[in-house]
């Protein structure tokens, strides 16, 4: 029962790789084994939305995804949504504007799910902006200064494209 | 809050997978999108000493609309589903009901026809498949069969699928006649959960705008999905379906409701 798997997948543009057993959860394949921290961990059984990373850029809950099963994905955590130059991508950047986190636990799950989100539609109303994030718990903003942190995302990424 | 050890079986073809299932019996559990298998394993209600990882079999992921309505494979994840716009035209209901199962983000990975096998009566989709009298198409080595939705599901969490098998297709047909609509409305403590309850409708209005055949399928009120014959009902209380008669409907409903105890 200990039969080891050598999971190979592209982690925010990087090859990485370990040798897990097939019970390792995805999140846990990011935190211990690839040392990423910046994907949390809340609930871990779907609920919270704090280890939302993308996989081929459409948001996923790494809790609830075996490593060995995505072997091969190309995965985005937190720590790629940042500008090349490592500085705050325009998600990152928002949040700090609109002081869309307080404790920062859950931020690296609404930071991936909103860069995902933007994708698709990059200039959301209020309310599109709120149905867009109703997939993860914050316990400490109410929510208000983050749904304002989407809104200021489009914002910036508009600017940079103009 | 880990799953249990398990020996992890990765086939690429439904000959291997179905060779795999035959080999570890009722050891064996089929993992499509994982969204609800994976948080069973991981609260250990749970711990199958084989999983079978069917996501990358190929062409399993088909969305097809053929043959009088849409066929859905065992790896179509519900985002695929809601998004297909074929489908959504033979089968509108389709993308009526997944737009209220869980979040996004769940919808990305899990699928239609795993959350069929899965069976729980808060489950949108079982109501769907009830509701169009759809089918699902079980494969086991060397043999096929076509369950209807009647006889699926067969308690809360517990659907026609034996050990050995695994749900590879399920046909959700399209509502005929020329004036049939469908909706779906459910009611959840928050949004995305669970439904308290659920309902979806198919009505079918006759050449005098007349309600001809009404049908709904109920979520979260037994341990599978229950569909009712509303025809009558509609057609005493409403007659004609204005907007005036459906409120003195809703009304005559909710004061029957209101009678019965408010339990």
């Amino acid at each position: 029962m200990t039969d080891l798997h050598d999971v190979a997948l592209t982690v925010n543009g990087v090859p990485r790789s370990a040798r897990v057993p097939a019970r390792r959860l995805l999140s846990d394949f990011l935190r211990h084994d690839l040392g990423l921290t910046g994907t949390h961990v809340g609930c871990e059984h779907g609920v919270c939305g704090a280890c939302t990373v993308l996989i081929d850029g459409r948001p996923v809950r790494s809790c609830l995804l075996f490593a060995v099963s995505v072997a091969g994905a190309t995965i985005t955590t937190v720590e790629g949504c940042c500008e090349p130059d490592g500085s705050l991508g325009p998600v990152q950047q928002a949040f700090w504007d609109c002081h869309g986190l307080q404790c920062g636990f859950c931020t690296p799950g609404f930071v991936t799910t909103v860069t995902a989100y933007l994708d698709e539609n990059p200039d959301p109303t209020q309310d599109e902006a709120r149905e867009a994030i109703a997939g993860n718990l914050c316990r400490c903003t109410g929510y208000q200064n983050i749904v304002a942190s989407v809104l200021r995302a489009a914002e910036l990424r508009r600017e940079v494209r103009a | 809050m880990k799953p249990s050890p398990f020996v992890y079986h990765r086939p690429t073809t439904l000959e291997e997978t179905l060779d795999v299932l035959a080999e570890v019996g009722a050891d064996g559990k089929v993992l499509a999108g994982g969204q609800s298998l994976v948080p069973l394993l991981s609260m250990r209600l749970a711990a199958p000493a084989h999983l079978v990882d069917i996501n990358h079999v190929g062409g399993l992921d088909r969305i097809e609309v053929r043959g009088g309505g849409v066929r859905v494979g065992a790896t179509a994840r519900h985002a695929a589903v809601e998004r297909d716009d074929r489908a959504f035209d033979a089968v509108p209901l389709l993308r009526q009901a997944l737009v209220h199962v869980a979040h996004p983000t769940i919808r990305n990975r899990g699928t239609t026809v795993g959350s069929l096998a899965h069976a729980d009566p808060s489950g949108e989709m079982t109501a769907v498949l009830a509701l169009l009298g759809g089918t699902v198409t079980l494969s086991r080595r060397g043999s096929e069969r076509t369950v209807g939705a009647a006889d699926f599901f067969h308690g809360p969490l517990e659907s026609a699928v034996v050990p050995g098998e695994v749900a590879v297709e399920a046909f959700f047909p399209a509502p005929t006649g020329p004036r049939t609509g469908s909706a779906w409305a459910e009611v959840s403590r928050r949004h995305g959960d669970y439904a308290v309850c659920g309902v979806g409708a198919l009505v079918t209005l006759d050449d005098d705008l007349r309600v001809a055949a009404a049908r709904v399928g109920l979520i979260s009120v037994g341990p599978t999905p229950e569909v009712v014959d509303v025809t009558e009902a509609l057609r005493q209380l409403a007659g004609t379906l204005t907007e005036r008669a459906l409120r003195t409907a809703a009304g005559h409903a909710s004061a029957a409701s209101a009678a019965g105890g408010g339990a």
